[in-house]
């Protein structure tokens, strides 16, 4: 080829390839904000007992199998979430474990089920749309009719949540969906409702959220009170309105959305709610005194991988405008060099 | 225009199919076959070591991720031809491709034995399924337009034996567009099987989280290993069909592959320094360890091929062939499964009828290439060795 030819070529590639490029700050993604109506849940490891209750009426309501780690198999042990469990409860164990959430010989409790992220990676990875995020409640949704059981899903996970069942030919992701197919009578996460300190709240996060900062601001050792089951955003307001001795009105909530509340003594947090800020924010919420690094929880920067991975589609992709512009060069500089008469490989020998 | 010279045009190469390695390849394939079958019957977990923290084995970052970047020559070979209109490189297109084929078509099939509800994988391509924001839907429709393209590219060796010139003529006109498509399907899809790693996040260690720069590293290799698989291809060829080495052909195009290897290691090294990834590669780990082999597969061909005096030795050019696919194959099985780090206490290995799938897509591929060039014009019709 000569010179001119190259140059050519080059020119008319690095053109689409710089018309690509530039639209680049047009299409960078920011992290999905929360939606406003977006409820979760709020787990407290230090009012976590782990009776490991949630789990049995996780398992009841969603009816998932049993599954077992000893030997005698007497009665469900999950160990960690799987295709069969999609909530657990696992203990963290240091040294002498002489007290509760404690990080030095101590020990805590910590839930694992799907922190339903604001901008969750496995709806961004999910090739067809069997992962969805409802656009009101952010409640991240499995599809298995959509599914195609790729497992990028379970790959792209952070949290490692979406889980496969491997020993089925006929396999499906396991993960927590909020128990939604109990909205509709009016019911709610099953973990949450079952639980008997309110270690599991559920509700709307940004009432979770409220909820959590009263939490961290009480001094360890204060009187206070829990609230367990759903949490209402007018009860809280009530409880913060009502002055100190008005119990009865307290009472009467209890029985307006049947919320309850127990009267309990303050303990000892680390000032830090995660899912507040990591990975643009989790719709379950937790609260703990040990760190959450210890528990098994990472330690993520507050822009999410979707919205890189999406930024950088968008960037290449967008439109399809460099992919076009670049099959256009292509095209002009191939039918140049392409003698149509010999056509691929050329036969005339 | 270039003046390509067809004084070698491609013919068939004859002779006998069943030989020892050619019965030997199709029992590693049967060997597959009936792995694969039991597997959809009992399910993934019956035949291969996957596991929640280890998705994806060797029949992802193998027989696609890797797979599809050594069935690169094709792609590499017309991107030299057709759009930089180096003509003398000519005679090695239609062998590339015939490789580029099996290898795309290949990997492509054995997605589906993958997919655990593979019964659904039409959703990837339909309207209301399909989720565009997805790298996998990106890699997934970009390899299938690709092999499509492909089979039409490759399609005048069909007609031209079976003798269809009306057909052949109608497809010539229009071959261009197929050609730079198939220069553009593989720019596409081969850097986004590095974006796939992007959402990974903080799950892939730093040595190959290279993020925004992942589409730019992936894409540099293919077409690296597509002239190295074009070099290691030819060599071989010429050996096992008892043909003259094409060496004066390869050594001019290994100088293209080293200006390139340059270029890559060039990229690769800066991307860690100005990332600060660079000190965890002196850390006591594997994936330090795996690191130093990938890099040592990249760096020892661009010293053992910097001469135009090496470059004509076909010995040098086949080791230094090899290494660079050795290094393509090492970027990515360490991006994939050796850098994916996914928490305490998962482990993965293949299984034994894992790895017998994978070698038994190898010897079909092998096979079938055999097949081909033995009954369709593939290969030049150059004269035989004489020494």
């Amino acid at each position: 080829m000569d010179r001119r030819t190259f140059f050519k070529a080059s020119l008319a590639g690095g053109t689409a390839l710089a018309a690509g490029a530039a639209s680049c700050p047009a299409q960078a993604r920011e992290t999905h904000p929360m939606p406003p109506e977006a409820v979760g849940l709020l787990f407290d490891s230090v009012l976590c007992v782990g009776c490991k209750a949630c789990v049995a009426a996780c398992k009841e309501a969603n009816g998932m199998p049993m599954e077992f780690s000893t030997k005698d198999q007497y009665w469900d042990t999950p160990l960690d979430i799987s295709g069969k469990t999609l909530n657990v409860i696992k203990a963290y164990r240091n040294g002498k474990m002489e007290a509760k959430d404690r990080e030095e010989n101590g020990f805590a409790f910590i839930k694992k089920s799907c922190m339903h992220c604001v901008d969750p990676s496995c709806v961004s990875a999910c090739p067809v749309s069997a992962m969805k995020k409802d656009a009101k409640t952010g409640v991240v949704t499995y599809d298995k009719d959509a599914c195609i059981g790729c497992r990028y899903c379970v790959a792209a996970c952070p949290f490692g949540v979406p889980r496969f069942t491997y020993d089925s030919p006929t396999p499906q992701i396991s993960k927590c969906q909020l128990c939604i197919h109990r909205h509709k009578d009016g019911k709610y996460a099953a973990c949450a409702e079952v639980c008997p300190t309110g270690a599991t709240l559920y509700g709307k996060v940004s009432v979770l959220r409220e909820e959590a900062q009263r939490r961290l601001a009480l001094k360890p050792g204060d009187k206070t009170e829990f609230p367990r089951g759903h949490l209402r955003a007018a009860e809280e307001k009530a409880l913060q309105g009502a002055p100190e001795g008005k119990g009865e009105q307290r009472r009467q909530g209890w029985k307006d959305d049947g919320a309850q509340r127990y009267p309990g003594v303050a303990g000892q947090y680390l000032q830090h709610i995660y899912g507040e800020k990591e990975f643009g924010g989790t719709q379950m919420l937790m609260l703990s005194g040990v760190s959450f690094q210890k528990l098994g929880y990472p330690d993520l920067p507050p822009r999410s991988d979707a919205a890189t991975s999406e930024t950088l589609q968008h960037t290449l992709y967008g439109g399809l405008i460099a992919p076009i512009a670049v099959l256009g060069a292509l095209t002009f500089i191939a039918r140049r060099n392409v003698k149509p008469e010999d056509g691929e490989g050329g036969q005339n020998g | 225009m270039a003046d390509h010279s067809y004084a070698h045009a491609p013919r068939p190469l004859g002779g006998s199919l069943f030989t020892p390695l050619t019965l030997l390849l199709g029992v590693l394939a049967g060997i597959a076959g009936v792995i694969l079958l039991y597997r959809l019957f009992y399910g993934l977990g019956a035949v291969t070591n996957l596991n929640d923290g280890y998705p994806w084995g060797i029949w992802i970052a193998y027989d696609v991720v890797v797979g599809s970047a050594f069935a690169c020559g094709g792609y590499a070979m017309a991107l030299l031809v057709y759009i930089f209109n180096k003509g003398q490189y000519h005679p090695l297109v239609r062998p590339a491709l015939l490789a580029s084929l099996f290898g795309y078509t290949l990997a492509g099939a054995s997605v589906i034995f993958d997919l655990g509800r593979w019964w659904n994988f039409w959703h990837i391509f339909w309207p209301g399924y399909a989720q565009v924001n997805s790298v996998m839907f990106e890699v997934a429709v970009c390899i299938s337009a690709y092999i499509v393209v492909m089979w039409i590219e490759f399609s005048p060796a069909f007609l031209e034996k079976w003798g269809m010139k009306d057909v052949r003529q109608k497809l010539n006109k229009v071959l261009f567009f197929f050609i730079a498509l198939g220069v553009l399907l593989p720019s596409m899809h081969q850097s986004s099987l590095g974006s796939l790693l992007v959402i990974f996040g903080e799950q892939i260690h730093p040595l190959w989280q290279s993020g925004m720069l992942l589409p730019v590293i992936y894409l540099m290799t293919a077409i690296l290993l597509g002239f190295a698989v074009v070099i290691f291809e030819a060599t071989l060829s010429s050996t096992g069909f008892k043909r003259q080495l094409e060496t004066p052909v390869l050594t001019p195009l290994s100088k293209v592959m080293f200006g390139l290897l340059a270029a890559y290691v060039v990229v690769r090294v800066a991307d860690l320094l100005l990332r600060g990834a660079l000190g965890t590669a002196f850390a006591a780990t594997w994936q330090a360890f795996w690191f130093w082999v990938e890099m040592a597969c990249f760096v020892v061909p661009l010293v053992l091929l910097a001469t135009e005096q090496a470059r004509r030795s076909a010995a040098k050019l086949f080791v230094g062939a090899v290494l660079l696919m050795l290094g393509g194959f090492l970027l990515r099985i360490n991006g994939f499964l050796v850098g994916y780090m996914t928490g305490e206490g998962w482990h993965y290995f293949p299984s034994l009828a894992e790895l017998m799938v994978t070698v038994g897509l190898i010897a079909f591929e092998i096979l079938a290439y055999i097949v081909i060039v033995r009954n369709y014009p593939v290969l030049p019709a150059a004269q035989p060795v004489t020494r």
